[in-house]
């Protein structure tokens, strides 16, 4: 485990991190003496923990002291009206705020254990082991072979990469209807396959992390559904955080859900099951039975 | 209000109202008139150039035959008032400055025009894109003569056996003139470039360089070829420069051969000032001639347009 946190690090040497058990115990205590909303004792450690996590946009306050802490190979949703800052969460956690000028960052925002705002940490050391799928699809202008090998490329990774890309547009559930023109350009493919070869593209470099930014809300229901089912595979060997409007999806694919709400508070996170059906605060309930937002 | 009042107020065709007649018809002068002209320069190139593959020799001042259509593309010696055209002594010299202004022209351009698209704050480019703008607004001739003060004795160390005119300044100094007209139109055509792609870039741990290479460059390729193919045409038809600079001698000279351009030689331009501007009379053959060059050099520029339009439309991406 220190390897991993190590190889995000600009500069770490083998001997700068912590040993494991250290790390691991660091989390425990902080598991043990966080919220309530941790009360799950089955689900296993978090691989992305933040305390006390305050985003500014310029003055403007985006995300108010989030504690919150995501377990691994789980699908976690966030759900929230727009405007509570719940895609700004997201890209704190691969660092895709820093392209924005006036975007500021306190407090701490750990995987596995390695703040990833620790000055010593390269953004995109970090971002290739968080892998990150967008909003509206965005494949590149190149052809689908090229997409899905584009991190593998970037990031040297061994091994056989037409493997690679025929294991990752599989897992993608893309692979039956691409086989036969992977040399065609990803753009000419529908809205639905492109934000599948952009789950391809994403896991083709095997990150650790997959964090989803409303995958489907450019997509058709039947494309929609296709992606819902793909995110549920994925769990098992990824951790998925995603981001969602739709209600009734956070419901179906998630077994964490966090509710944030406006002003950029972190207000309920608990499983899945308990938020949709039994949440502890009336503001929550408020917005999942469509009082507000 | 009746009903009446009301269909007709409906029914008013202020289309053809008066004002709105006069203003269309002085908009439709305007795009006619640059039509207009367009087909007049081409049909006086095209006949007069006519004129001069048809005369017939002798001529006062001139020995012997005007030169074949031909004799005229294939010929490699330029002596108008010898009777001798072979326009190849002077399409090599404007290829040479192509060749040349290019190496240098169109490595920096992108290089700015990458610069300025990813990497520059919003305050540098608020500086340096106005800037690059007044060199593209610098008159041509002073560019002319900042090669033959300033260029040429720079070089003249490294250079031996330069003279004070030589293909190597102008092509420079058309190289140095050109390159805002690549950065602006690469830029524009990066900056196109959604910000989602950069995005899923970034995500996938592309570094700054890997992002402008591999994203940002193929996805404006066809604005960046445009951006060659019109500042190439710049640079065939730059006229001042090139006639101070590279010194008005026609050669046929090698533009493949680097030591080549240290010789002084005569790119098409500039041998139409010279024949205009003092070896020639009107009416005569030499005269003629001029028109003989413009035409080869019109088509040179249009099909350097068509190939643009062509490369364009071929490699433009749909994001």
């Amino acid at each position: 485990m220190s390897d991993n946190t190590s190889e995000f690090s600009a500069d770490a040497g083998d001997g700068e991190t912590a040993d494991p058990t250290a790390d691991d115990m660091v989390i425990e205590t902080d598991v043990a003496s966080a919220t309530s909303s941790s009360e799950t004792t089955t689900t296993p450690d978090p691989i992305i923990r933040s305390r006390d996590l305050d985003v500014f946009y310029g003055e403007e306050q985006a995300l108010d002291s989030i504690d919150i802490d995501i377990p691994e190979n789980r699908v976690t949703a966030i759900i929230g009206p727009s405007g509570c800052g719940k895609s700004t969460f997201l890209r704190c956690i691969n660092r895709m705020n820093d392209r924005i000028e006036a975007c500021r960052v306190e407090g701490e925002l750990s995987l596995r254990g390695k703040n990833v705002y620790d000055p010593d940490v390269d953004p995109v050391a970090l971002r290739r082991r968080v892998g990150m799928v967008f909003q509206e699809p965005n494949p590149f202008p190149k052809s689908i072979y090229d997409n899905v090998a584009y991190g593998l490329e970037i990031q040297d990774v061994e091994g056989d990469h037409d493997e690679i890309v025929e294991q990752s547009l599989k897992r993608a559930a893309l692979w039956d209807e691409v086989s036969h023109q992977l040399d065609s350009s990803g753009l000419e493919l529908s809205g639905g396959q492109q934000q599948r070869l952009c789950i391809a593209r994403a896991i083709a470099p095997d990150p650790e992390v997959l964090l989803m930014d409303e995958p489907a809300s450019a997509l058709d229901p039947v494309a929609t559904s296709q992606v819902e089912d793909l995110i549920e595979e994925l769990a098992e060997d990824y951790t998925v955080v995603i981001v969602t409007h739709n209600m009734q999806q956070a419901a179906r694919i998630s077994d964490k859900t966090a509710v944030f709400l406006t002003g950029g508070e972190l207000v309920e996170f608990g499983d899945t099951d308990q938020i949709f059906e039994n949440p502890e605060h009336d503001r929550v309930e408020d917005y999942i039975t469509g009082k507000f937002g | 209000m009746s009903g009446d009042s009301l269909a007709d107020d409906l029914t008013r065709r202020t289309q053809n109202a008066p004002p709105e007649l006069l203003s269309r018809t002085f908009f439709f002068v305007c795009a006619a008139l640059s039509i207009a002209t367009t087909i007049g320069l081409i049909v006086l190139l095209t006949t007069e150039a006519a004129k001069f593959f048809t005369f017939s020799a002798p001529l006062v001042g001139v020995e012997g035959e005007t030169a074949t259509v031909v004799e005229f593309l294939t010929g490699t010696e330029w002596q108008p008032t010898s009777g001798r055209f072979g326009v190849l002594a002077l399409v090599t010299a404007t290829l040479m400055v192509m060749i040349g202004s290019s190496i240098i022209a169109l490595p920096l351009g992108v290089g700015t025009a990458i610069y300025l698209s990813e990497y520059a704050s919003p305050r540098v480019r608020s500086i340096l894109k106005p800037g690059l703008e007044i060199l593209a607004g610098i008159p041509t001739v002073v560019y002319g003569f900042f090669a033959i003060i300033y260029i040429t004795p720079m070089l003249q160390p490294f250079v031996p056996g330069l003279g004070t005119f030589n293909m190597l300044s102008a092509c420079i100094v058309v190289g140095i003139m050109i390159i805002p007209m690549v950065a602006s139109i690469s830029e524009d055509a990066m900056s196109a470039v959604p910000e989602e792609l950069r995005q899923a870039g970034y995500g996938m741990g592309a570094t700054k360089f890997e992002v402008s290479t591999d994203i940002v460059v193929p996805s404006a390729l066809s604005g960046i070829f445009s951006s060659f193919i019109l500042a190439l045409s710049r640079a065939i038809g730059e006229t001042m420069a090139v006639t101070i600079a590279a010194g008005s001698t026609a050669q046929f000279l090698n533009p493949f051969n680097p030591a080549t351009y240290t010789e002084r030689a005569l790119p098409m331009t500039a041998a139409m000032i010279k024949l205009i501007g003092g070896d020639v009379t009107g009416g005569g053959l030499a005269y003629r001639s001029v028109f003989a060059i413009g035409i080869t050099l019109f088509v040179i520029t249009l099909a350097m347009n068509v190939i643009s339009d062509y490369v364009a439309q071929r490699y433009r991406e749909e994001y």
